[in-house]
């Protein structure tokens, strides 16, 4: 088995007396493709926000690719990359203005943002376009590049908050083609989805209901319990049992 | 039927871009109107010009009956407009923009409570909350809630459902319904193709024109090569190697399924599962299907824009 790459154990977030993430105790490996489903408002992205180390958790300890939360804020910082819905670019900036203005946050070095800016552009063949603000390019094209950088500093997981909401048919599975081949070369995924089909492409899955876990399996497992033929099904079944109706 | 949209002849430029180009439909009184499209396909101009917002450069749009440059006024108080992107007041808690709404337009919450009370009680628990605070789905939810308060005859949703998750989508559509029922004129767009089957009719845009006009099932039809189904038990390896294969027109992933066309006009699925055992491939099931609009929309595209794929 593969090193744990995310530990938490009952990290908990508080906004006053509303409890948006409860006790959430996970354990993810190297090289895994996490689905992190649930109804709007479970509390996704506020647990991605503490994994990430943008929001301090009101209790609760976890590890990220093998630092403290608490402690070890910066070796967390390095070691993992973030997008969020619908891509985090720039669209006012060129290609490579949006390179280099992220590889800076993640603190590359000039010499690295270059290198790697010239390795980017060319392996996304996006060197014609380089100079070309964003805004006029393809979604697909804005997608790959967006990933792409959010992995330009090689970190060990990459979170990713609803990477295709609001995208079309085929660009999103193009997407996925991308998670696909980056979960090959090791990089753990840590991604939210509600498009159920992209469920299916998970390797586990957790269904969070009211900022707890419901359940955490394979996606043909947790069909296989609820005895049903798709991952649309198990979700309808089980997000939101407090129905206010 | 009664004419609710008329759009003839549209078309928008913004500096070098042609983002829509004569567009030409009508939507019927009551009529749950779909459209679908990649990103800058010029739905959301089209909204934004039926909506009164920006003005046409070519051709001619009517909303009820009127003008929407010249009679912009009278449309604006008989319409609802979800925009795509999130346009409520942050600062405002969820029930201070609802009843801001309502207020805007000379009604109150509670006369069309009925209307809105299907979504809105989702966020009711939350209702002093500042919208700024709410979650991705959850702002959708009131945005959506606000666009209706007043009980417009007409009611533009632009993508109404990204970052709604599957549970509220679908009580959603089922909103739309009995709004239809009621006789409410809905056009909406949507990236969800299990959506768009869900309208009478839907408007394939692409590049800033209609590609394609019809009912669900009538957009299927556009679909012409034998669909297959294929499982087997490694589907991402499946997925690379049938795309590797010379025989292969298209392979997408569908959940636990891929569809896969093939460029041998005759192949028979028997042929494609041997095929498959003899590469290795285990627990492999492959049958033929109906294309569904997913499908479809895959093809028109795949058709259309072969040329920047990257
Ligand atoms: N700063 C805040 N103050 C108060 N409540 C908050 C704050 N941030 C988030 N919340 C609440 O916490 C809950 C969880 O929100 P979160 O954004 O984590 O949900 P989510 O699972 O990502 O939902 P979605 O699928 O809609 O994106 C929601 O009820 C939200 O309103
Ligand atoms: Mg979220």
């Amino acid at each position: 088995m593969s090193e744990p790459v995310i530990h938490t154990d009952k990290l908990t977030k508080r906004f006053g007396d509303f409890v948006a993430v409860d006790a959430l105790s996970l354990t993810i490996s190297s090289g895994e493709i996490f689905g992190f489903l649930g109804a709007n408002g479970a509390g996704k992205t506020t647990a991605i926000r503490m994994l990430t180390g943008l929001l301090a958790p009101t209790s609760g300890k976890a590890t990220v690719a093998g630092f403290d939360l608490y402690t070890g804020a910066e070796g967390v910082k390095r070691n993992i990359g973030y997008m969020s819905q619908r891509f985090s670019l720039y669209d006012d900036l060129t290609v490579r203005e949006n390179i280099r203005f992220f590889a800076g946050i993640y603190g590359l070095t000039d010499q690295a943002i270059k290198e790697k800016s010239r390795q980017l552009l060319e392996t996304l063949k996006l060197v014609a376009v380089a100079d070309t603000r964003l805004a006029s390019l393809p979604l697909g094209w804005k997608q790959k590049l967006a990933f792409s950088v959010a992995i330009l500093h090689e970190p060990k997981i990459v979170f990713l908050d609803e990477p295709t909401g609001g995208v079309d048919p085929v660009t999103r599975r193009r997407f996925w083609d991308m998670i696909y081949e980056a979960s090959g070369r090791g990089l753990t995924i840590f991604v939210t989805t509600h498009y159920m089909d992209e469920a299916e492409y998970c390797n586990r899955l957790c269904i969070m209901v009211d900022g707890k876990v419901a359940v955490l399996d394979r996606p043909e497992a947790m069909k296989r319990h609820f005895g049903v033929e798709s991952m649309n099904e198990v979700f309808i079944q089980l997000a939101r049992p407090h129905r206010t109706e | 039927m009664k004419e609710a949209v008329l759009i003839a002849g549209v078309g928008k430029r913004f500096g070098e871009v042609q983002v829509l180009q004569e567009v030409t439909l009508s939507v019927g009184e009551g009529e749950l109107f779909g459209f679908i499209g990649a990103d800058g396909a010029g739905k959301t101009t089209l909204f934004r010009i039926l909506a009164t917002l920006l003005l046409p450069d070519e051709g001619r749009s009517e909303v009820l009956g009127l003008d929407v440059v010249r009679s912009y006024r009278d449309i604006r108080k008989r319409i609802g407009y979800m925009p795509g992107k999130f346009s409520l007041y942050p600062d405002l808690s969820v029930e201070e923009n609802l009843r801001f709404f309502a207020s805007v337009f000379g009604t109150t919450v509670e006369k069309n409570y009925e209307l809105i009370r299907d979504i809105y009680s989702q966020l009711e628990p939350f209702k002093t909350r500042r919208a700024g605070k709410l979650s991705g789905g959850m702002k959708q939810k009131l945005a959506l809630s606000c666009a209706l308060v007043h009980r417009p005859e007409v009611l533009f949703l632009d993508e109404p459902t990204t970052g709604v998750d599957a549970v509220s989508r679908k009580e959603f559509w089922q909103m739309l319904g009995r709004l239809r029922e009621q006789g409410m004129t809905i056009l909406v767009s949507t990236p969800y193709m299990d959506e768009a089957v869900l309208c009478d009719r839907i408007a394939f845009m692409q590049e800033g024109r209609m590609l394609a006009l019809d009912t669900p099932t009538g957009i299927t039809t556009l679909f012409r090569k034998p669909l297959f189904a294929i499982r087997a038990r490694e589907t991402w390896r499946l997925l690379c190697a049938l795309r590797a294969s010379s025989h292969a027109a298209s392979v997408y992933a569908f959940g636990s399924a891929l569809h896969y066309t093939d460029n041998r006009p005759a192949v028979r699925a028997d042929e494609l599962l041997v095929a498959l055992q003899a590469d290795g491939f285990t627990e492999v099931s492959v049958s033929v299907i109906q294309p569904g609009i997913e499908d479809t929309f895959i093809a028109l595209m795949e058709e259309k824009q072969g040329s920047d794929h990257v």
